[in-house]
C-alpha cells in the first residue's frame, strides 16, 4: 500500500493498459492495447465491442484472472487511487471479493454445483467479513430477500440445479455484492438469459447501483443493454477504444465509422422492413494486426492516411473522445 | 437424515445399490456377530475331527488339520475385508490429493506428477504387487505398502483428469474473483465436484483389492498361515479338492459374494452421485 488510498480519487482509473497472451508458434497476442479509461462512483461504464475485441480481457486483467494461462499486463490500473499491477496474488486476493467482484456470463457454470446457495453466499462473508457461520448464513437469507428471491430461506438450502437460469443470476449476483464491493464487474451478465430475465437482472443490477453507490463495469456486445443501463460508454475494436461517449451522445451522434457500423447493425423500428447493414470482413488477428488505423479494412472512408499512421484518442468537448483521422472533419 | 427427500427418492429406484448394500450390510453382520452365534475357535487344531464333511456340528465341515472351515471363513472375513479397506481408502486419498494438486496446479508439476504416473502404469499391477512384496518379504505391512504404491496412481488418473474439466469452468474462477486462496478453493470447491469417479472406482477397486489379496495368499506372499485368509484357504484346500471340496469352495464362494456385493455398490452409487448436477 505504498499509495494513499483517496476518495476524492475516481473509483477506477487505467492508464496505458496492454495485456499480451502467449499465443501459437511463439507469436505474441495482444488482446488489450494501451487502453484508457475512468469509472467513476455510482457510474454504469459500458465496454462494448465485438467478441475477441479485448472487452473481456481488459476486465480480466483489472482482477487479474486469466484461467491458467499466462498473461503479461502493462500500464497503470488505479482502483480507489491504488495501483493493482504491482500487487502481489495475496494483496489481489484481499482486493477480489471484498471491493472488486464479479458477475458471469453464464449463470449455469457459474455456481459451484455440490454447495447449498446458502453456503456459497456465506463463504465470502466469512472469508471476508468475519462472520461466524450461522451469522453468515442469515445474512445469505436476507440478501437473497433482498434481490427478490421469493421464499429465500428455503432457496437457501437448494443447490444450484434446483433453480432456474434468472435465479441462478440472481444468487451469482447475491455472491458478488455480498461483500458490499465498491466496483462491479458485470461481464456479459445477460447474454446467457432471456429477454424478460435479462430485462429483471438488469433493473435488479440498477437499483443495486442506486442502493450502495457501486461503480459498474457492463462488459456487453449488446447494444441494447448499454442503452438501457450505461452512463458512459468505451467502443473496443481489435484491443483499442475508438471512441468513448455519454450513452447518449454515442447513440444520437456516433463519431467513429465503427460505432457507426455497429448501430446500423441493429435492428431497430424506424428501419422496420429495410435490410441491416452488416460490417464486411472479419475482425483482424491480433497477433498480427494491421497497420494503421486498425479498422481500415473494413472502413467505408478509410483514406491512404489511415492504412499508414494510427490515430490517436482525440477528446472531443468535455466527455468524448474519438480515435479517428476523419472524426475531425465534418463526417456527415 | 442428512439425504434430501429427492436423493433417497433417487435411491428407491436403485436396485443395484439396495442390493449390493444389502449383501455387504449381511456380510459385515456374519463378520461382526458371527463368532458369537457361532463361537468355534477358527485355529483349534483337532487331528480326530479332520475332512469332515458338512454337518450341524460344523456347517461348512472341517480341514485336514481339523480346523471349523465356517469359523475360519468368518475370522478371514475381518483379515479380508480389514485389508481390502485399508488398501484401497489409503490409495484413493493419496491419489485423489496428487490428482487434484497436478490437475489444478498445471505445468511443470503436472508434467513432473504424470511422468512418475507412468511409470507405474508402465507396468502390470501383479508384476508390481508381486515383485515389490516378493523382495520386502510377505507380510500384511508389506502388503499394504505395495497396494498403496502401486494403486494411487489409477486415483490420481481419474481425478486428474476431471480437475483438467471442472478447472475451466465459470465457478471456479468465480471462487478466485471472490479472493478465495488456491488451498480452499482446490480443497472445498474442485474436489466435491471431481471425486465421485474416483469413489466409484473405489468400489470396483476393493474387488479387485480382494482378488489380489487372496491371489496372495494362495502363492503364499500374503498373509501367512495359521491366520485364516480366504485365498491362503482356498490354496491349503487344493490338495483335497476332490475328497474335501468344502475347505475351498466355501472360501471361494465368500470372495464371490464380496465381489458381487461392491460391483452392485459401485454400479449403484455411480448411477446415483452421476445424475446429479
Amino acid at each position: 500500500m505504498s499509495e494513499p488510498m483517496t476518495d476524492t480519487a475516481p473509483l477506477l482509473e487505467v492508464h496505458g493498459l496492454s495485456t499480451r497472451f502467449p499465443g501459437h508458434a511463439g507469436r505474441v497476442v495482444t488482446a488489450v492495447d494501451g487502453v484508457d479509461f475512468t469509472v467513476g462512483r455510482g457510474e454504469v461504464f459500458g465496454l462494448v465491442g465485438e467478441s475477441g475485441s479485448g472487452k473481456s480481457a481488459t476486465c480480466r486483467s483489472i482482477i487479474r484472472l486469466f484461467g491458467g494461462s499466462r498473461a503479461a499486463i502493462e500500464g497503470r490500473i488505479l482502483f480507489e487511487g491504488r495501483d493493482l499491477v504491482p500487487l502481489g496474488e495475496r494483496a489481489m486476493e484481499e482486493v477480489r471479493g471484498s471491493r472488486i467482484a464479479m458477475v458471469f456470463q453464464d449463470p449455469m457454470t457459474a455456481l459451484d454445483p455440490t454447495m447449498r446457495i446458502g453456503d456459497q453466499i456465506a463463504e465470502g462473508l466469512i472469508r471476508h467479513r468475519g462472520l461466524g457461520r450461522a451469522a453468515a448464513l442469515s445474512e445469505a437469507v436476507e440478501l437473497l430477500a433482498g434481490i427478490g428471491v421469493t421464499s429465500p430461506a428455503e432457496r437457501a438450502r437448494a443447490y444450484p440445479h434446483h433453480l432456474s437460469g434468472g435465479l441462478r443470476q440472481r444468487v451469482v449476483i447475491a455472491i458478488a455484492l455480498a461483500c458490499r464491493p465498491r466496483l462491479l464487474i458485470a461481464d456479459e451478465p445477460t447474454t446467457a438469459l432471456d429477454v424478460t430475465i435479462q430485462d429483471q437482472i438488469l433493473k435488479l443490477l440498477m437499483r443495486l447501483r442506486d442502493e450502495t453507490g457501486m461503480g459498474v463495469l457492463m462488459v456487453t456486445h449488446d447494444l441494447g443493454v448499454v442503452a438501457q443501463t450505461c452512463d458512459r460508454v468505451a467502443v473496443m475494436y481489435a484491443g483499442r477504444i475508438v471512441e468513448t461517449a455519454g450513452a447518449i451522445d454515442l447513440f444520437e451522434d456516433p463519431r467513429h465509422p465503427y460505432t457507426r457500423a455497429l448501430l446500423a447493425a441493429r435492428p431497430s423500428p424506424e428501419a422496420l422492413g429495410t435490410r441491416l447493414t452488416p460490417i464486411g470482413g472479419d475482425p483482424p488477428d491480433l497477433a498480427d494486426p494491421p497497420g494503421g488505423c486498425r479498422f481500415h479494412p473494413r472502413c467505408p472512408i478509410a483514406t491512404e492516411r489511415c492504412r499508414v499512421e494510427a490515430p490517436a484518442l482525440a477528446r472531443f468537448g468535455t466527455d468524448r473522445a474519438v480515435a479517428c483521422h476523419l472524426a475531425t472533419g465534418d463526417l456527415r | 437424515m442428512l439425504l434430501s427427500p429427492e436423493t433417497r427418492a433417487r435411491m428407491k429406484r436403485n436396485r443395484p445399490l439396495q442390493v449390493g448394500g444389502a449383501m455387504l450390510v449381511v456380510l459385515l453382520l456374519v463378520i461382526g456377530f458371527g463368532g458369537a452365534v457361532f463361537p468355534a475357535d477358527p485355529l483349534a487344531v483337532d487331528f480326530s475331527t479332520a475332512l469332515l464333511p458338512p454337518s450341524l456340528d460344523h456347517p461348512f465341515g472341517t480341514d485336514d488339520m481339523g480346523r471349523d472351515v465356517l469359523a475360519r471363513v468368518i475370522a478371514a472375513g475381518l483379515v479380508d475385508m480389514e485389508i481390502a479397506v485399508v488398501c484401497v481408502v489409503l490409495p484413493f486419498v493419496i491419489g485423489s490429493i496428487v490428482g487434484l494438486v497436478s490437475g489444478y496446479a498445471g505445468g511443470a508439476v503436472d508434467a513432473v506428477i504424470m511422468r512418475i504416473v507412468d511409470v507405474f502404469w508402465a507396468f502390470p499391477f501383479y508384476v508390481l504387487v508381486i515383485s515389490i512384496v516378493g523382495s520386502l518379504g510377505p507380510g500384511i505391512g508389506n502388503m499394504f505398502l505395495a497396494f498403496t504404491l502401486v494403486t494411487w496412481i489409477s486415483f490420481a488418473r481419474i481425478v486428474r483428469a476431471e480437475v483438467l474439466v471442472v478447472k475451466r469452468l465459470d465457478y471456479v474462477a468465480a471462487t478466485r474473483v471472490l479472493g478465495y486462496s488456491h488451498l480452499r478453493i482446490m480443497f472445498r470447491h474442485v474436489l466435491p465436484n471431481v471425486v465421485t469417479p474416483a469413489i466409484v472406482f473405489m468400489m470396483s477397486d476393493v474387488v479387485l483389492t480382494i482378488l489380489a489379496v487372496t491371489a496372495l495368499g494362495f502363492l503364499g506372499l500374503g498373509i501367512q498361515p495359521p491366520t485364516p485368509e480366504w485365498g491362503v484357504m482356498i490354496a491349503e484346500g487344493q490338495n483335497f479338492i476332490l475328497d474335501a471340496w468344502w475347505i475351498s469352495v466355501f472360501p471361494g464362494l465368500a470372495i464371490v459374494w464380496v465381489g458381487i456385493s461392491f460391483a452392485l455398490i459401485g454400479d449403484g452409487l455411480d448411477d446415483l452421485l452421476r445424475a446429479k448436477g
